[in-house]
């Protein structure tokens, strides 16, 4: 398949493990901040292939995982009102809130349909205008631009029974709680380069400069990776901190400017709680007043619930990179795919579900190393 | 930051996640994927009620002795949504699918029954599309519907169209084939293209559109496993690919025969258009339905000829092999990759679900 078989040439793999091996001279840990990275590494084996200097930690990129329980119960609550059709994508559905998740809710007779995008949701809310349809919106800044659009075309054509619960969150907050809290051990990043697609990268600068850690913006395929970790390897090495772009075939500097614009006009940065990474200053998007009439919170007078959190799951420690899911107690014993106890262990994007599917062969090898 | 959240943070280190409620009081969609969810309902709530020592198999086919013949028993629900989907629709699928389970047992189908739910409301003239596709599958197969039932249900009781097919047929008097058969060194084949139907289906219920259109591969395979028979070569055992892919049925052979199963990721045939559309989604081919494709695990002597047999049928043109039966020990199937390390090839929970970034 053209542009992309060519990032997953074995042959160019090795040459790259081999200018890896040439670089690192001591060990070095890195974290690859988006899911999807976690999800190549596992899949390809790169953990396996890497030298033993390198450890890749998983990062908080997986947006099911970080998406508070507070907010999926909002969700589930909300989709169990009378004319209330609740729209979200896949992996969501299946995300445990305090009570059930919401396939359970669907199955008990709620109104909930798995859409591929916000503005398939809008499209059921024209079909069906005696509906209420709610698109529950998560995702990074990667998906942030097509909830933008959906409210955009809603407010344009007037639409009556549209809203979004807005549960978008921005990465940089995240790489800066992670690298500033006191136990960090992460010496680099790999930057989502999706997410830099859209966003850019004068956002990570401050970054660098304030904590002198490395930052490669890096893609997905397996070739993306290595050399990511390359370029953060000899940055490291050479005892150098920069911002560096490595998927330059998908990411400019001033990244997707009508999509930012887009985003700009439509939502405002808030606080928010992650799950697992506490309350996050500017961490999460939320509609404009100007919108608020499609915020499905305010239009529904939704209101946070604390949740019961309790103290099985570690999911804190892994999406910190500070554990890595095999080293959870309840990993693959208590906690599995069909019986999760936490987000991670659900998305495709996850690192425990990652590391269930795909990695549980290297587990013995991974604990050696 | 408000009290709620000053207080949660305060708590941070408590390492905070939820806990499931993952009691399953209700029946979800996952319980119809074919994956771990399916299994559980099996074991926890339909072998309870109804075992016996031919249900207790849970092979694709039931085998009975009558008379001195031996005679395969099978039945299969088809509730696919669009009705129609490039190449083929609800009609050739319960048609081929229940030829399909009979014939991965080695059966020559005999007959099959239909029984046809209706919703109240239903277009006559796309119910008649529909037997008219039945009517060409079953002649294409040469395996008559030798007896029906229709029943009609109340308007939303239902999704237009509901049909179950039963298949019986005959079994040659000496082949031995059965799941907890295949042993180290054997051959895993595969007879083309993996993960066809479920792409088309999906494309057309989601109205995804691609640059080549995707068939599904429907077709009756009795004729491909008879010409695999007559090769006179070893068949360990058969199973067809569909619900769960062959990743699933995989999983299941190596349970039954209580061995490790390790497939090349580099030679397991997926089509461009099939691949494209798993990347843009999320999904991964080998869990991605068939309804024309057979996996095969054989002596590896006599793989060679298998194949030889495989190929000069047009259901097998591109029938390959995949990969090996490595050991016999902790059942599992793993996946050697295109950069060289192997990863396990699990049974999925529920459905695959398309994915959010």
């Amino acid at each position: 398949m053209k542009f992309v078989d060519e990032f997953r040439d074995a042959v160019a793999a090795r040459a790259l493990l081999d200018r890896i091996r040439a670089t690192v001279t001591k060990p070095w840990t890195i974290m690859e901040v988006c899911g999807g990275q976690t999800h190549t590494i596992l899949r390809y084996g790169l953990d396996q292939l890497l030298p033993r200097e390198i450890t890749l930690v998983h990062g908080p990129g997986c947006p099911v995982c970080v998406t508070p329980i507070e907010m999926i119960d909002l969700a589930i609550d909300l989709s169990r009102r009378p004319g209330i059709t609740l729209c979200s994508f896949g992996d969501m559905l299946r995300v445990p809130g305090s009570s059930c998740d919401l396939f359970d809710a669907r199955a008990a007779g709620a109104d909930v349909r798995v859409v591929y995008s916000p503005l398939d949701a809008l499209e059921l809310a024209r079909r069906e205008p005696s509906r209420e349809v709610v698109f529950f919106a998560v995702g990074f800044e990667t998906t942030a631009p097509t909830t933008a659009m959906a409210v955009f075309h809603a407010s344009r054509l007037n639409l009556p029974n549209f809203s979004v619960i807005a549960a978008h969150v921005r990465v940089p907050p995240a790489i800066e709680a992670i690298v500033s809290s006191d136990n960090n051990r992460v010496q680099g990043f790999l930057a989502a380069g999706h997410v830099c697609a859209v966003m850019g990268l004068e956002e990570y600068r401050p970054l660098v400069e304030k904590f002198k850690v490395p930052i490669v913006v890096t893609g997905f395929e397996p070739l993306d990776l290595l050399q990511g970790v390359a370029m953060c390897a000899a940055q490291l090495e050479a005892g150098r901190a920069e911002l560096e772009n490595q998927y330059v075939r998908s990411v400019r500097t001033e990244g997707n400017l009508s999509a930012r614009s887009l985003m700009a006009k439509i939502f405002t940065t808030v606080d928010r709680r992650w799950r697992g990474l506490d309350v996050l200053p500017k961490s999460a998007l939320a509609l404009t007043d100007r919108y608020a009439a499609y915020d499905a919170i305010r239009r529904f007078d939704l209101v946070h619930e604390a949740a019961i959190e309790p103290v099985e799951c570690r999911a804190g420690e892994v999406l910190r990179g500070r554990l890595k899911p095999p080293q959870c107690p309840a990993f693959g014993r208590v906690c599995t795919p069909e019986h999760p106890l936490g987000a991670p262990m659900v998305s495709a994007e996850g690192a425990c579900a990652a590391y269930f599917h795909a990695g549980r062969l290297s587990t013995a090898a991974m604990e050696a190393k | 930051m408000n009290t709620r959240d000053r207080a949660v943070s305060a708590n941070s280190d408590a390492l905070q996640c939820p806990l499931p409620s993952r009691k399953n009081d209700l029946i979800v969609l996952g319980h119809g994927s074919g994956g771990r969810l399916t299994a559980e309902l099996v074991r926890t709530v339909f072998l309870p009620a109804l075992s016996n020592p031919i249900l207790d198999r849970l092979d694709d086919s039931a085998e009975m002795s009558v008379g001195g013949s031996r005679l395969a028993f099978t039945t299969d629900s088809f509730v696919v949504s669009p009705l129609r989907f490039p190449g083929g629709d609800i009609g050739s699928l319960a048609v081929n699918g229940t030829i399909n389970d009979l014939a991965v047992a080695g059966a020559q189908p005999l007959g099959l029954s239909a029984a046809f739910i209706l919703e109240e409301g239903f277009p006559i003239a796309e119910l008649r599309q529909v037997m008219q596709s039945m009517r060409e599958a079953s002649r294409a197969a040469e395996v008559p519907v030798i007896a029906a039932d229709t029943k009609v249900v109340e308007r939303g009781k239902a999704d237009g169209l509901f049909i179950t097919t039963s298949g019986i047929g005959v079994i040659p008097g000496n082949l031995e084939l059965g799941p907890e058969r295949a042993q180290a060194g054997d051959a895993v084949l595969v007879s083309g293209p993996v993960g066809d139907h479920g792409i088309a289906v999906m494309s057309a219920r989601e109205g995804l559109e691609f640059e080549a259109t995707l068939v599904s591969d429907c077709a009756p395979l009795h004729g491909l496993v008879s010409a695999m028979i007559d090769s006179g070569s070893v068949i360990r055992c058969m199973r067809d690919a569909t619900r769960g892919g062959v990743a699933t049925i995989l999983n299941e052979l190596a349970k039954s025969s209580g061995v490790e199963i390790v497939i090349d990721e580099s030679v397991v045939p997926v089509r461009d258009a099939v691949r494209a559309a798993c990347e843009i989604l999320g999904l991964e081919p080998l869990y991605v339905a068939c309804e024309g494709r057979l996996v095969a695990i054989v002596d590896e002597a006599h793989a060679d000829r298998i194949l030889a047999a495989m190929r000069r049928h047009p259901l097998g043109a591109d029938a390959c092999r995949i990969g090996r039966v490595t050991r016999r020990g902790e059942p599992r199937v793993a996946l050697r990759t295109a950069f060289g390390p192997t990863r396990l090839l699990d049974i999925l929970a529920g459905d695959q679900l398309p994915r959010i970034c």
